[in-house]
């Protein structure tokens, strides 16, 4: 049986094209992706946006001593009081609570990120991690909480020892013996949230070191802190810086808890025992109740600079890990 | 054929403690343990944590010296790396036990059958606990994470199929603005929403307010996330799809995203545990109620973060009870969706 083809009298269909334009329905399938893959574009625009429309009036009034200017008041026109509003005190503030939470929590993490890729039993490491995930997932209210009545009195007796002992440091100095909601209680209830941040960046890091690495050291005659020391740490150290900054942009942009524990006060103060301490988000917190519309516009400009300043720290926290990522030495 | 008999070669560890040296490690544990109120009475140190604080470098002392005794003076900078090592990591858990405790211990007394079933329209914050409860706040809670979820897990699905799908021209602008994203404050997301919605547009405080607001927290973890798990889903499923003739968009919604269905669920779970005790964007938006109320459009709302940050700044104690088991509330909340996510990413693997 052979059928040739001469003998098929039919119309001969026409050859298919080939192409790789996508259909209707892809075209529409991509245009809706990309449109919603721009959402982040779009909310982080419109944040900055309509702060600094908000608060572009407050700005424009004080000038640069919105930033450099320590006091805040509201003003009250009939006694000539005149409106003030400067978040210096604040910003200086936030930096020394959260650079103390990084102080605290920097060592602490990334000797656990060590213990948990190097030391811990296999047994252990697992529930470990999952602790240490947990710590990221208690809410920032419950930390306030427990920061006001359960920290606060240990955290006041560590004060008076330190005072007492390294009261010569500038840094530990009293003004009065008010130990209460000091910027180093503060600090550490953010170092104890900062710390599930750092330490999964820095345990991501450190199991990313190359194995002939490890086992060179160790065929070299190193013990283990030596291996670590030698391989670890240089490998993973700009990981860990990175790390690190993302935890600083946590703490700087961490409200509640620090709002409990902290005592406001619109004066810079660096002596981080006394109760004396700022943050541009607990400010907002505090005066947002009470606020007239013209002080409303004073706390959209002050959100306005933390949102910017937060975000800087972030972008160079997102650099620094990608370079490491990227390099890997 | 002569073989070699391994039968008898059993592997050795020999580097491992024998048990004289184990005794003697545990000697010393014990010896710490007698010694630190000694010398709690003699020093300047007191209280439980005075004393964990002499314990700690007691036992790391200790354990430095014997480890010195038995390899020398060259391994000393090891030994001293690996106790503190080991506080380090001590110290991480001894706050999280720490909270976890006490918010249990204090919250227990607060929670009563009532606090599930009652709100305090009619009860004064520091009431007995028979009477008032958190109902207003638990369902103020579950209402607004529910329509933050509804808003956001569109929207994150969306720019994570735009990262893994379609990779566009503008693959890292995105992937980069939504790591930005996770770092912006909460009081600044809440600011946000405040003066669009409540300054600009004029709106009431509502549960939708808040909902926008934690919404824009909750975008970059699920977007985030369902990214990772995407990754994960194999080329071979695309181009399978593609290669039976499915366009693009079918091979999506039909293949890709199935296949990824309960990486995408957790990465949801995760968004809305990490929203679900944020206090501060809800201060600015949905401003508090002590009675239940559910229209998510018109009036202010209560929740439980907020429920239980009002409480305590009355600082009245009874009602700073009721705060504590507020926290207890939303930390259970929080752990089952935390429990939740683990159980189903686990699963997976």
């Amino acid at each position: 049986m052979t059928a040739t083809l001469t003998e098929y009298t039919g119309a001969i269909p026409e050859k298919r094209q080939i192409t790789n334009k996508p259909r209707f329905s892809d075209k529409v399938f991509r245009f809706i992706v990309t449109s919603g893959g721009f959402t982040s574009l779009i909310i982080l625009g419109l944040i900055a946006l309509f702060l600094l429309l908000r608060g572009l009036p407050v700005i424009k009034d004080m000038g640069f001593g919105f930033i450099t200017g320590f006091e805040w008041n509201p003003g009250d026109p009939e006694n000539g009081v005149p409106v003030k509003f400067g978040i210096g005190a604040m910003l200086i503030g936030t930096i020394v609570v959260a650079v103390i939470g990084l102080i605290l929590a920097l060592p602490i993490a990334v000797g656990t990120a060590l213990f948990l890729t190097y030391y811990a039993p296999e047994g252990v490491k697992k529930p470990l991690t999952i602790a240490v995930d947990l710590m990221a997932a208690i809410p920032s209210v419950i930390y306030g909480l427990w920061g006001f009545f359960v920290l606060m009195s240990h955290a006041v007796y560590w004060e008076k020892l330190i005072h007492k002992y390294l009261g010569f440091i500038p840094f530990f100095k009293m003004q009065a013996p008010v130990y209460e909601r000091s910027p180093f209680i503060a600090g550490i209830v953010v170092g104890i949230m900062i710390i599930p941040i750092i330490t999964a960046i820095s345990r991501e890091v450190f199991s990313q070191v190359p194995l002939d690495r490890i086992q060179a050291a160790y065929a070299l005659g190193a013990t283990k802190w030596t291996m670590i020391r030698s391989v670890v740490l240089p490998f993973g150290s700009s990981g860990v810086a990175g790390g690190a900054m993302l935890g600083l942009g946590r703490a700087m942009g961490e409200t509640i808890a620090i709002y409990l524990v902290l005592n406001i006060y619109f004066s810079p103060n660096f002596q981080v025992l006394f109760s004396a301490g700022g943050n541009v988000a607990s400010l907002i917190v505090s005066k947002f109740g009470e606020a007239g519309e013209y002080e409303l516009r004073g706390l959209m400009a002050a959100g306005l600079i933390l949102f910017i300043v937060t975000l800087i720290v972030n972008f160079l926290s997102n650099a620094i890990v990608k370079r490491t990522s990227r390099t890997g030495k | 054929m002569a073989t070699l008999d391994y039968s008898s070669v059993k592997p050795q560890k020999p580097w491992r403690l024998d048990s004289k040296q184990l005794a003697l490690n545990a000697g010393i544990f014990i010896l710490a343990i007698l010694l630190t109120p000694v010398l709690l009475n003699i020093t300047a140190l007191n209280g439980k944590l005075g004393g964990a604080f002499i314990f700690i470098v007691l036992a790391t002392v200790g354990n430095i010296v014997l480890s010195l005794i038995r390899q020398g003076v060259k391994t000393i900078s090891t030994s001293i790396a690996a106790s503190l090592i080991y506080v380090a990591t001590g110290l991480v858990l001894l706050p999280l036990a720490s909270v976890l405790i006490t918010v249990i211990m204090r919250g227990k007394d607060a929670i009563r059958f009532n606090t599930l079933t009652q709100d305090m329209r009619f009860s004064q914050p520091d009431a007995a606990f028979t009477e008032g409860g958190a109902l207003h706040a638990i369902l103020g809670t579950v209402e607004i994470v529910l329509i933050a979820s509804i808003i956001c897990v569109p929207l994150g699905i969306l720019t994570a199929l735009y990262l893994t799908e379609i990779k566009g021209r503008f693959e890292n602008l995105v992937r980069f603005l939504v790591q930005a994203m996770s770092g912006v404050p909460s009081i600044v997301a809440g600011l946000f929403i405040y003066t669009v919605l409540i300054v600009t547009l004029g709106a009431k405080y509502s549960a939708f307010a808040g909902a926008l607001a934690l919404s824009i927290l909750m975008l970059p973890t699920v977007a985030r996330t369902s990214e990772e798990v995407l990754k994960l889903i194999p080329n071979d499923l695309r181009e399978a799809g593609v290669a039976l003739g499915a366009t693009q968009w079918r091979t999506v919604a039909m293949v890709v995203v199935p296949a990824a269905k309960s990486g995408i669920l957790t990465a949801v779970i995760l968004g809305v545990a990490r929203v679900a005790g944020e206090t501060a964007p809800l201060l600015l938006t949905i401003l508090g109620n002590t009675s239940t109320h559910l229209n998510p459009f018109d009036g202010p709302v209560a929740a439980l973060p907020l429920y239980t940050f009002s409480l305590m700044k009355t600082g009245l104690e009874v009602a700073v009870s009721r705060a504590w088991g507020g926290a207890l509330i939303l930390l259970t909340l929080v752990l089952i969706l935390f429990i939740t996510a683990r159980l189903l990413s686990g699963k997976k693997r």
